[in-house]
């Protein structure tokens, strides 16, 4: 589910696992990112804000 | 009583060790002296012994190499009663170091938790021990039973068995096993240094780093820094197995090179292909180019390899390294905790195709699926079970390309029917355990 609603990102393994690219999320994908992570059904993927230096 | 410690010299440890079971407290204290008295203010000495470790540069000896100093002021940092454990776990199967401190020599182990105790201001001490090491326990318990200077008051020493297993000696299991739940490496998102056992402040060391720092307590950081290099003082246990005259623990200088090592064990008993270091989580490196590596978790480093807890494994030429991996890779698989899907389904992937590839059915791209499969494994488990399989078997698969290659098109070799040379310890995995 994660990998569709944002591709940009989140590629699955053989198994059908997610890995997850970390590069931070431009604000384009943020809308994206949030659905992905609403709809994991094992609250497994959260999104964190960077804090900018 | 005070006894002085010859400078630059080995064994520290291991001095006085005998086969014929513990050490006595009386010896003990022959051999290395009553702890220095601590200070009145209990702040004044847990001060200078952070000091000091600090100014040795004592590293832990469990694997991670993580300043000791660093960790145990953290602790005392941290809000609330503190809790010390000992780990001597040990799950590695070619590992025996931990367990031979508890078997022979345990009052030293239990002096460093005192003193690791007395830095952070527990009120309690664990000291974890693998179930099956039976010896160890029975050690452990008498050595407790002879301390006087337990029955004074605080803190409260106790032996606690964990269940055997590859990942349940890992920090987080062992934690989680004292809390009352199952020994599985459960990723918790405070560290244990803020809340551990009995969601209390945790300062968890092996039990080897306890012991040096029961020597330094008594001799001093500039006595721990005559032996070794700058970066990586003092000396450290090791076990070497394999194809050598005396397997066994030995301790060493930090960065001596793997060559003495196996001068001191009697020397190579035929022609070496490849050590391993580290352990199963750890990395293949050919004969030839591993002879001269100076044993240092810095040196090991820079050519990706690590000495983990303390392990040099020999294997000969006469053994097919095909076998031995595949068999290796089985048993990491079944030493999952059955956590989390990329360790379970990866490793299992990785060792059918292995014995595929052993066996001669792989056909073609079955290496390159091995070699994929392997670099997926990293990272994405809640503990770091997948990450050291994973650096296993790559290693296996650069190091062993050729045997490898020649296996995937023609099957068994004539090494291949003789006794495995890696042990694989049977018994349920701790995901059928749980």
């Amino acid at each position: 589910m994660c990998a569709e609603l944002l591709p940009e990102r989140i590629t699955l393994d053989d198994w059908g696992y997610p890995i997850l690219d970390g590069r931070p999320i431009p604000p384009e994908l943020e809308a994206h990112a949030r659905r992905a992570a609403d709809a994991c059904p094992t609250l497994a993927l959260t999104i964190e804000r960077v804090r900018r230096r | 009583m005070s006894v002085s410690a010859p400078p630059g010299t080995l064994p520290r440890l291991l001095t006085g060790m005998t086969a014929s079971g513990p050490m006595t407290l009386e010896h003990h204290l022959e051999i290395h002296g009553a702890l220095p008295p601590f200070a009145r203010r209990r702040r004044d000495s847990a001060l200078a012994l952070v000091n000091e470790l600090e100014r040795s540069g004592l590293r832990g000896r469990g694997g991670a190499a993580f300043p000791t100093a660093t960790k145990v002021t953290a602790v005392a940092a941290a809000r609330g009663r503190a809790v010390v454990v000992a780990n001597g776990c040990e799950g590695e199967p070619v590992s025996f170091k931990d367990r031979l401190l508890l078997e022979r020599l345990p009052h030293l182990v239990i002096d460093g938790a005192l003193l690791a105790s007395h830095a952070v201001d527990a009120g309690e001490v664990i000291i974890a021990v693998d179930e099956h090491a039976t010896r160890a326990a029975r050690a452990t318990d008498k050595a407790l039973r002879e301390r006087a200077d337990l029955a004074r008051g605080a803190p409260r020493v106790r032996m606690v068995t964990v269940p055997s297993g590859y990942v349940t000696g890992q920090e987080a299991a062992i934690v989680n096993f004292l809390n009352g739940g199952p020994a599985m490496p459960t990723g918790a998102p405070t560290p244990i240094y803020l809340r551990g056992v009995k969601a209390r402040p945790t300062l968890m060391n092996n039990v080897e780093t306890l012991a040096h720092i029961a020597l330094i307590a008594r001799h001093g950081a500039a006595w721990f820094r005559t032996l070794g290099a700058y970066g990586e003082p003092g000396s450290t246990l090791v076990t070497l197995g394999g194809a050598v005259v005396q397997p066994g623990v030995f301790e060493i200088e930090m960065g001596a090179s793997i060559a003495s090592l196996i001068d001191a064990a009697g020397g190579a008993t035929e022609d070496l292909r490849a050590f391993l270091l580290g352990g199963y989580a750890g990395t293949w490196v050919p004969a030839d180019f591993g002879y001269q590596l100076p044993l240092t978790p810095e040196e090991l480093d820079r050519v990706g390899a690590s000495l983990g807890a303390g392990v040099v494994f020999a294997l000969p030429s006469s053994a097919c390294p095909v076998t031995e991996v595949a068999f290796v890779a089985r048993w990491l698989s079944s030493q999952s905790a059955g956590q989390c899907g990329p360790c379970v389904h990866g490793l299992h992937a990785i060792a059918t195709a292995l014995e595929q590839v052993r066996t001669g059915a792989g056909g073609e791209g079955t290496l390159a699926r091995i070699r994929r499969w392997a670099s997926m494994a990293s990272g994405r488990g809640a503990c770091a079970h997948p990450d050291g399989a994973a650096r296993f078997i790559t290693s296996a698969s650069e190091v062993f390309a050729a045997e490898l290659a020649e296996h995937a098109r023609r099957g068994p070799c004539a090494g291949c029917i003789q006794r495995q040379l890696l042990p694989t310890p049977v018994g349920p995995s701790t995901a059928r355990a749980a």
